[in-house]
């Protein structure tokens, strides 16, 4: 959407400027993980299972030890015991204990003068193993007779009541998950249709360009820096701190500029390793660069899932009920985003009866980490994929059935408070008056419509902006850029204090620098982040209205800041020419100091953000390959503060979500190895797959930001997989319930239609 | 007082209400009650939950009011990518 489009009573928020960062990459100075190096540093390399699950008999380093230029190998032994709850998966994570959990977990690490040399020394490391029986599928790790992962890691909800669950399923339940509203029983007794269908979707990587890297170094007095490419610098920092039994204080960590996230950079994979090395070699700076390979056997992608949805609708489209049972594995660790992706599945939508029921489940595959959205594109693409059924069999259009369905301020959510205000129908408008929708479609082509919904997060957040000497401003956050946040903060701080775009310079600032800070995750950046800079802005605005009134020997309630500078609010408050950002600045020393103002919270006024998708396909019968043909993504941005930076979130998660929908998937053999751990065997859509992503920006505000921000980030990925699948159902007539939509799938789909 | 609507799998843990009703003016207070009128659910806050309040789901921030006329309901932790 051009700039002129966009309704503003702003002078800067919602313009296009450059990205500050821009320069930077294009010429290569921007340091990614990758780039940093010490003097004196080593480099490390990880001993990984072969194995999906095995005992961990013995592992011997001696031969690597033996090599010069080899200085530590560390294994689990080096890490302190008692552990509990999640500071002990993410140690066990890092490294194993006894037992090998899945295809990639590392065992050792090894720390040498060259990256060669450690990779030669990696494999001098002899580890003996006993295999045991694994699984890696959601259903038999839920089914009667499957292998035990983690006897005993059950949570409250499962272990404080029988579930009527066999014992050796049992064991690989960790959590379940039971909440809903009104009576489901009647309510489907009230509808004229009621359809139940299972849905399954395979695990997908995060895909991010960059690889983990980090430099860590660490003192035998349990001091130390990082380096390191993460979504958030204060995690990483809490983590380690965690998984090594150090002071976080005595960890500084400092944020590379970051190539992808999308929640997969929100943990610690790798870094204590890096430390841990150092701590073992005096000290010496150690670097660990993960391979691709490494990145997708062993650091998170999301779950897989397996779910039952049942819903009832009347003829003209109202929706009387509905539930959904969600089985999801995320890993050989507690925490799949089964509760989210249940909150989540019918947030869209009024109903007087729904049930949710859950159950997170254990299985011999990497620990699962955030990815966009978590949770919520699943069960998406099971709930839009039944209602547009249900619309289709009905002879109702699937966007009325959405629109006449859809929730708005007052209702109360399919998860239980009542929404306040929220923009829905607004988007659904503006996605049924898109000239997309009108487009005719020819033979083999369909269209396919869905919604999605994200809730977006606030969190812990610290921010500094300081009154620059020369009349500039200095903005200090603690959350990465991932997706044009400089620019964005630089906006709606430029636009507070009246002046240039330019004029604001935000550094994304290391551990040391602020208070504890979230990561860049939940869509929280621009909306948390922005509004403590806006809030710490405003400090340093009544720190200069009073340095005006010094001046002028009025009160500092009779000056007003308009436009960049100070002035008097009235004729009453007497006659004095404005005092500019600049002219404050250049005397602040001499007037009572420098000035900045901070903000430190936990963010409140968070406002969700709803999503439509509209994607037309066109499918080669004869080979089952899907083209998209075009694509529309409508979402509510509260206000969008970079509207590019906004288009490109929502045409980010729309391929994402393509590339799930469509090819991605990991695929496991009999042996429980990971069988496509390389971008040429795991499909990532790429640009040549892809007509341009079309989008529409609406924009109803969030009353809880001062410039009205919904967070953007992950609302996009939500309505793909569903919006995908409808759209092949149109275009051939065969309902897909199984991700990935590929080639071999839908051929075959269509040869069972055709066969009767 | 404050009325808490509980998720359905809590039940169990208050004698099979869905909605119960503690003395509290912040969140914090509000968990704290009711784990000392519910010592059941303890383990279950402990582990970490959302509050919405009014309809905007909080994931921390404990220091937070809550009104006698405030929509309150405990929900699964949330956390985003």
């Amino acid at each position: 959407m051009p700039k002129d489009e966009l309704k503003s009573e702003y002078k800067l928020v919602g313009t296009r400027p450059d990205r500050p960062d821009g320069l930077d990459k294009v010429t290569g100075r921007a340091r990614y993980g990758a780039d940093f190096s010490m003097p004196g540093m080593l480099f490390a390399a990880v001993v990984r299972s072969p194995h999906a699950h095995a005992k961990i008999l013995k592992i011997d380093a001696s031969k690597a030890l033996a090599l010069e230029g080899v200085k530590a190998v560390v294994t689990r032994a080096d890490f302190p015991d008692g552990l509990t709850g999640e500071d002990w998966n993410l140690q066990e994570n890092t490294i194993a204990n006894d037992t090998a959990l899945y295809d990639g977990h590392a065992v050792a690490a090894v720390a040498a003068t060259s990256a060669l040399l450690a990779r030669d020394a990696a494999k001098l490391i002899e580890v003996e193993y006993q295999v045991l029986p694994h699984v890696t599928d959601v259903d038999e790790a839920f089914a009667p007779g499957a292998p035990a992962v983690r006897p005993g890691s059950a949570d409250h909800s499962v272990s404080s009541r029988e579930v009527d669950l066999p014992d050796n399923v049992r064991h690989n339940v960790v959590r379940e998950i039971e909440f809903g509203h009104g009576d489901v029983e009647a309510g489907f007794a009230e509808a004229d249709l009621v359809r139940e269908g299972t849905y399954k979707t395979e695990a997908t990587h995060q895909g991010y360009i960059e690889p983990h890297a980090c430099v860590g170094q660490m003192g035998a007095d349990g001091r130390g820096e990082m380096w390191v490419c993460t979504q958030g610098q204060w995690f990483i920092r809490k983590f380690c701190a965690a998984v090594l039994g150090i002071e976080a204080s005595g960890l500084r960590v400092t944020a590379s500029e970051i190539g992808g996230g999308f929640g997969g950079k929100t943990t610690i994979f790798m870094e204590p390793l890096a430390l841990a090395l150092s701590r073992k070699a005096g000290g010496r700076p150690v670097k660990l660069v993960m391979t691709r390979s490494e990145v997708l056997r062993a650091t998170g992608p999301t779950a897989s899932a397996s779910m039952d949805v049942k819903i009832g609708m009347k003829k003209d489209g109202t929706l009387t009920a509905a539930r959904a049972v969600f089985r999801m594995q995320g890993g050989a660790f507690p925490g799949s985003p089964v509760d989210l992706a249940l909150t989540c599945a019918f947030a869209s939508y009024k109903l007087p009866n729904v049930e949710h029921i859950g159950y997170d489940i254990l299985a011999n595959r990497p620990k699962c980490a955030a990815y966009r959205a978590p949770g919520a594109p699943m069960g998406a693409f099971a709930v839009e994929s039944l209602i547009d059924e249900m619309a289709r069999e009905l002879g109702l259009d699937p966007l009325d059935v959405r629109l006449k369905n859809a929730v708005a301020e007052g209702d109360k959510s399919s998860y239980g408070p009542t929404y306040n205000r929220i923009g829905l129908v607004e988007v659904l408008e503006a996605t049924k008056a898109h000239p997309n929708l009108s487009v005719p479609l020819g033979p083999n082509q369909g269209r396919g419509v869905a919604t999605g919904f994200w809730f977006n997060h606030g969190g812990e957040t610290s921010v500094s902006v300081s009154v620059t000497e020369d009349g500039t401003a200095t903005v200090s956050i603690g959350t990465p850029d991932i997706g044009g946040l400089r620019a964005s903060i630089a906006l709606m701080v430029a636009e507070t204090f009246g002046i240039g775009y330019d004029d604001v310079r935000v550094n994304v600032v290391e551990t040391g620098a602020l208070g504890f800070n979230e990561p860049s995750h939940g869509s929280r950046a621009t909306f948390a982040s922005g509004k403590a800079a806006v809030t710490s802005a405003q400090s340093c605005i009544k720190q200069m209205c009073q340095r005006a009134a010094d001046k002028w020997g009025i009160d500092a309630e009779a000056v007003e800041w308009v436009d960049g500078a100070a002035q008097p609010a009235g004729p009453n408050a007497g006659k004095f020419p404005p005092m500019t950002m600049k002219e404050i600045a250049e005397t602040m020393g001499a007037t009572g100091g420098p000035i900045s103002g901070h903000n430190e919270t936990t963010m409140d006024g968070v406002g969700a953000s709803f999503g439509t998708h509209v994607v037309d396909v066109e499918v080669d019968p004869e080979t089952g390959r899907t083209t998209i043909l075009r694509y529309l993504v409508v979402q509510d941005a509260g206000k969008a503060v970079h509207p590019s930076y906004v288009e490109g979130q929502y045409q980010g998660g729309a391929v994402q979500g393509i590339g799930w929908a469509l090819n991605e998937e990991y695929v496991y053999g009999k042996d429980g190895r990971l069988q496509n751990p390389i971008f040429l065997d795991y499909r990532v859509p790429v640009a040549s797959d892809l007509p341009m992503i079309d989008t529409v920006i609406v924009e109803v505000p969030n009353p809880g930001h001062p410039y009205g921000v919904r967070g953007v980030g992950e609302t996009g990925i939500t309505p793909p997989l569903p919006a995908v699948a409808n759209a092949i159902a149109d275009a051939v007539g065969v309902r897909m319930k199984h991700l990935p939509m590929n080639p071999p799938k839908v051929l075959a789909a269509i040869k069972a239609k055709a066969n009767g | 007082m404050v009325e808490v609507n509980l998720w359905s799998g809590l039940r169990r843990f208050t004698d099979g209400e869905l909605v119960v009703t503690v003395e509290a003016s912040t969140i914090g207070e509000m968990l704290d009650a009711l784990k000392a009128a519910h010592p059941g659910l303890a383990p279950v806050i402990d582990a970490g939950v959302s509050v919405a309040v009014d309809g905007e789901v909080i994931a921390a921030n404990y220091a937070l009011p809550v009104r006698p006329d405030s929509e309150v309901y405990l929900m699964q932790k949330l956390k985003g990518g």
